[in-house]
């Protein structure tokens, strides 16, 4: 094999953020692994088995705290990984559950995420019909960590891929960075006595609402780390297109925004757990946004100028280029 | 408007981020420039100062405590980040106060935190370090490389090399030292000097305030922030900031040494004193090669000049401090284009 990783090299934790030096790891990988499905590196791949179009995905989940207002490693797992199968415009069915335990880790707390799995599962109607649990040594893991994979079946006549088209609008099903936010807090104690509750749902039952409304929808992402700017860098690069979006028109609830503000924190690049992107074509817009409910925001469109960048229209009217996340965001001095 | 470009330095570097990611600049008439001040804690802290923290953190039972934006920040040879992989103890906080508990849990340990800021942070460091003696609490001490906005403002408008013709004043800042303390450098250096708040309409207020006094020749202080900003400012606030600290001469990256720019203990808080404790030696320190951190600092160049920018300096690999913090300006310019 071709040497493509530099073995002097260490992994960093910028290497697991969402951001631009993720997308390069994730480029060699891709690189030594080529394949037509891999290579389109959407949420889910889509698996042609005899006549019938199968969604398939994958993800870890590894958050600490394990329990966060508006959620828990367990439903988050569940969340997760139904929601990448969902992005491909699929019906997810059914999902495995592993899981990598520290030595040492309370029982009661494992029954908590259970039983917690197993009320996100029921909400989202999928089963989980295989699993696995390792256990290591005390030190090898932080506590406990989950890996889901998800399959369900595409029905959508259209294709959702990762490419958008010209004449697209963007749709947004709700407030951003509350998750992020929601975590950070909860993470580092900060003390803030807020309402500030992750948005981690399932997104399933609103997703198929959508593919219902519209024929035409080329693109469905839930922009979790890296946050919205990085998820629209993604989808700006992959469609060979350029993306405006309109700060004014973006949800952001008045406590996460001030957070953010005390923080320094770009909410632009701040994780979702309950949120999507939908690129449909502009003539279907009203009816995916009514689909989705009175949280839907038009928050932009694609554009022909400026491919494989996102431009964002400021609130006074300027405009200003939106980068892929670069480094992890770190709280600031005053 | 007026033939000869206008410059307007914004002080502060929440004032830079703020103007960077609405896009203020691509909005204003030709002739106005707004230049980047050295308003940014993380930017203007000393590569000595650095050397001297890491140096520190490296050292038997000691816990290095920080704000994060520190945590990039190149000395000479190493960041905080680096000398954490290389297994310094190194903890982020949220505040001074989360470091005195780390204090209070390890006993055992000596808890040092890097203390960095203007005056907007220097008094709640302040009220730890008085916490800190009421709960006799032995193991924690505080690097002060704390620095104050108003000479640093006087030495940018006594400099002949750099052209100012009026100054945005730090918002936050503001709140504790009240607009009073710009009267020197308005009056001596004869510079509008207008307090600015952060959102979008205070800055543009800002920059209208400026401009209509220096067309109309005058160099009054305003206050266009005064849902926050007093004449007088927090009395409070600096009393307590002053029976902790007292005034020294300080060094600022980029500009060199300040008379009376900065902060250090007290006699009888002089067992804080992190400096006192370890005692450390560093040698003279030299800017990393072809960095021009220091003349954007000083608003001489832009980080656009600068033949590192973007190139081999960015926020992932920064090579000088103004791309290291997410207010510096060259992060700004970075970020944000």
């Amino acid at each position: 094999m071709r040497r493509i990783i530099d073995m002097d090299k260490k992994i960093t934790l910028a290497h697991g953020n969402g951001g631009s030096l993720m997308h390069e790891l994730i480029e060699v990988l891709r690189l030594s692994l080529s394949n037509n499905i891999l290579n389109e590196l959407a949420d889910a791949a889509e698996l042609h088995i005899r006549k019938n179009r199968i969604a398939f995905s994958t993800d870890s989940y590894v958050i600490k705290p394990l329990f966060f207002p508006g959620g828990d490693i367990g439903k988050l797992s569940v969340c997760g990984t139904v929601n990448d199968v969902s992005m491909k415009g699929a019906v997810p069915l059914f999902i495995s559950l592993s899981f990598i335990i520290e030595e040492g880790f309370e029982m009661v707390n494992l029954e908590k995420i259970v039983q917690s799995i197993k009320k996100a599962a029921n909400k989202a109607k999928v089963q989980v019909v295989t699993g696995d649990i390792k256990v290591v040594e005390k030190g090898a893991a932080d506590k406990i960590f989950i890996n889901t994979a998800g399959i369900g079946v595409i029905d959508y006549p259209g294709r959702v891929g990762a490419k958008a088209k010209p004449n697209d609008v963007i749709i947004i099903n709700g407030t951003i960075a509350d998750h992020g936010i929601a975590i950070l807090n909860a993470r580092e104690n900060l003390k803030f006595k807020s309402s500030i509750k992750s948005d981690c749902c399932n997104l399933n039952f609103v997703i198929k609402k959508c593919l219902r409304a519209s024929k035409n929808i080329h693109v469905m992402r839930d922009p979790t780390r890296g946050g919205l700017a990085t998820a629209l860098n993604e989808i700006a690069s992959a469609s060979n297109l350029g993306i405006e979006i309109y700060e004014k028109d973006i949800p952001i609830k008045p406590a996460v925004r001030n957070l953010c503000d005390v923080l320094g924190f770009d909410p632009l690049y701040v994780a979702n757990e309950g949120k999507f992107i939908c690129f449909v074509n502009k003539k279907d817009a009203k009816k995916v946004k009514k689909a989705i409910g009175p949280s839907a925001q038009i928050i932009g469109k694609v554009i022909s100028a400026h491919k494989k960048e996102v431009y964002l229209k400021t609130k006074i009217a300027s405009s200003r280029i939106l980068t892929m996340l670069e480094t992890d965001q770190l709280p600031r001095i005053c | 408007m007026p033939c000869k470009p206008l410059y307007i330095m914004e002080v502060c570097g929440t004032h830079t981020m703020a103007i960077a990611r609405s896009g203020i600049k691509r909005l204003l008439p030709k002739g106005i420039e707004l230049i980047s001040g050295p308003g940014c804690p993380v930017c203007v802290t000393d590569q000595g100062d650095i050397d001297r923290a890491v140096k520190i953190a490296s050292m038997k039972d000691v816990i290095m405590t920080t704000f994060g934006d520190m945590m990039r920040v190149p000395g000479t040879k190493s960041s905080f980040m680096d000398a954490k992989t290389n297994g310094s103890d190194i903890r982020v906080v949220y505040s001074c106060l989360d470091a005195l508990n780390i204090a209070k849990e390890n006993p055992k340990k000596k808890i040092v935190f890097m203390g960095v800021g203007f005056e907007t942070t220097s008094p709640t460091i302040a009220v730890t370090i008085l916490q800190a003696n009421k709960d006799g609490i032995k193991n924690f001490f505080v690097l002060s490389n704390f620095k104050l906005i108003p000479p640093a403002l006087i030495a940018l408008a006594g400099s002949k090399e750099i052209k100012i013709n009026g100054f945005m004043c730090p918002g936050h800042v503001s709140v504790i030292i009240g607009s009073d303390a710009y009267k020197d450098v308005s009056k001596r250096f004869k510079r509008p000097c207008v307090i600015t708040g952060f959102d979008d309409d205070d800055i543009i207020g800002g920059i209208k305030r400026l401009i209509e006094q220096i067309k109309s020749n005058t160099y009054k202080v305003e206050i266009e922030y005064k849902r926050a900003v007093k004449k007088s400012g927090n009395a409070k606030a600096r009393r307590i900031l002053y029976s902790v600290f007292q005034i020294r001469d300080s060094q600022w990256r980029g500009l060199g040494n300040i008379k009376k720019s900065g902060l250090k203990f007290k006699k009888q808080y002089k067992c804080f004193d992190a400096e006192e404790e370890f005692k450390v030696k560093i040698p003279k320190t030299k800017p990393p090669k072809g960095c021009i951190c220091g003349k954007v600092l000083q608003g001489i160049k832009k980080p656009s000049d600068c033949r590192l920018f973007k190139k081999v300096c960015t926020p992932r690999k920064p090579i000088g401090p103004c791309m290291v913090s997410s207010e510096g300006a060259c992060a700004a310019y970075y970020r944000y284009g």
